[in-house]
């Protein structure tokens, strides 16, 4: 180009940072973004023993799943306001037509989203724990499936929020579009709970989570990049 | 250099170009065969009836709809393939003001500002707030503020922006008086320094002259198949 071109360019790192910050900003002067998903687990949660009993036994052996469909569905809740403020305030738009990939923008918020809802499910989970007898085996898995696979839930929901947050009652699609991808992650957690109960090594069904972590981490970000644009279009 | 100086002041470098513009939405036909030419240097006025599709030619021209037919391009490259480039020279404020209510008015100026490459120390960004009258207001809350506050925190951007091509939405909704003149005079800066400004508005601009300003009318009756050049 013989033209003198503007180049203002921000590394990715800057980029990064930036809109975390700015996500996470605004999820502090909101607090009801946070305490509202962790509540819902937390409820959720204890409603389980009132329903079924106090027996140790069943509660133990059923632990796990209750832990993980309420983590789910927690999330699902908090999923709504990863794009939507955003879409209907118009900031949406400027960050699309902004100079950076649009993955790197999506990322931050994603993250920030995981850190906002995903960070506080998995500080409470142990709690929550002990409620319900889980085996003292399976903590260490509990832990372990819930860090790896609650960024699995915000990366997969994200992809379903972007393609829903031009609808104006998304609401229920988002829960159909979003759920059954939900479903692999919950069979290889529990799995590996009810592996570690019986004291059996449970790294096979952690490697898969960590695979669909990673798998998540690296091609959710493009496939909500299109999503958005189609949304905005 | 006197050598790009005169490139921008004869009007011949062709900043944004559009060829064959067809938009459809809701299977009504809005513009069909539409082709335009803006130049260095040129304030674009965009006119026609409410639902004449003055949003969806602003939209398709900033790249963020697709047209049904047609293609816009950039310096003569298609945006599709200079994305990086074209949205570095590109300043679009759309209907919605882009303002996040949890964040003070200082803070929604500097985010945007830093998101497209302009990072300015605080005292810096109360100079443009100040600017948009908007002393006095730099740590409120935007979800204090009004609506034509909120536009003018968003269209407090225009004083720091380097992009080259300015779209603007309605860019005087809801905007007093005084901030429509302050507006006007800028865009007369901007087309003075070779960018260009591509804006709706159902008022007149009224400090510039009529022969200067493009004027494009979007009305399905009345053009088919015209060039703007």
């Amino acid at each position: 180009m013989n033209k003198p071109m503007l180049t203002t360019h921000l590394s990715y790192r800057t980029v990064f940072s930036l809109v975390l910050k700015r996500d996470l900003t605004i999820a502090m002067r909101h607090k009801d973004d946070i305490i509202n998903p962790l509540l819902f687990f937390v409820i959720v949660v204890t409603l389980f023993p009132l329903g079924i009993g106090p027996e140790a036994q069943i509660l133990s052996r059923i632990a796990p799943g209750i832990i993980w469909v309420a983590a789910l569905l927690a999330t699902l809740l908090s999923l709504d306001r990863l794009f939507k403020s955003d879409h209907s305030d118009g900031s949406l738009e400027q960050m699309l037509l902004s100079p950076h990939p649009v993955f790197i923008l999506v990322l931050a918020k994603i993250v920030a989203h995981w850190l906002i809802t995903g960070l506080p499910l998995i500080l409470i989970a142990p709690l929550l724990a002990v409620l319900l007898h889980l085996n003292e085996q399976s903590y260490g898995a509990l832990m372990l499936t819930l860090l790896l696979g609650t960024p699995v839930l915000s990366l997969l929901g994200a992809i379903g929020v972007a393609l829903t947050v031009g609808i104006k009652k998304g609401g229920v699609l988002l829960s159909l579009l979003v759920l059954p991808l939900y479903i692999p992650v919950l069979i290889f957690a529990t799995s590996a709970i009810d592996t570690a109960a019986l004291g059996l090594p449970y790294n096979g069904q952690l490697a898969i989570i960590a695979a669909l972590f990673f798998g998540s981490l690296t091609l959710a970000p493009f496939a909500v990049g299109a999503a958005l644009k189609v949304s905005t279009n | 250099m006197p050598a790009t100086n005169t490139n921008y002041m004869n009007k011949q470098s062709i900043l944004l170009s559009a060829t064959e513009l067809t938009c459809i939405r809701e299977d009504r036909l809005l513009f069909d065969q539409l082709n335009i030419k803006i130049n260095a240097g040129d304030i674009v006025q965009i006119e026609g009836p409410n639902g004449s599709g003055k949003t969806s030619l602003l939209r398709i021209l900033a790249g963020l709809s697709q047209p049904y037919e047609g293609e816009v391009f950039f310096n003569k490259i298609a945006i599709t393939n200079c994305r990086e480039e074209f949205h570095q020279n590109l300043l679009y404020l759309g209907h919605l003001a882009g303002v996040k209510n949890e964040m003070s008015a200082q803070e929604n100026l500097n985010f945007n500002l830093a998101l497209h490459g302009i990072n300015d120390n605080i005292i810096d960004i109360e100079t443009i707030l100040a600017q948009v009258n908007l002393t006095g207001f730099e740590d409120s809350l935007a979800s204090h503020l009004s609506a034509g506050q909120h536009r003018k925190i968003s269209l407090a951007r225009l004083y720091k922006s380097k992009a080259k091509v300015w779209i603007l939405d309605e860019p005087f909704t809801a905007i007093d008086k005084q901030g429509v003149h302050a507006l006007e005079q800028l865009f007369k800066a901007h087309i003075a320094q070779g960018g260009c400004v591509i804006l709706t508005t159902h008022q007149d601009l009224l400090t510039f002259a009529p022969q200067q300003v493009k004027k494009i009318t979007l009305d399905y009756a009345l053009d088919y198949g015209l060039d703007y050049e």
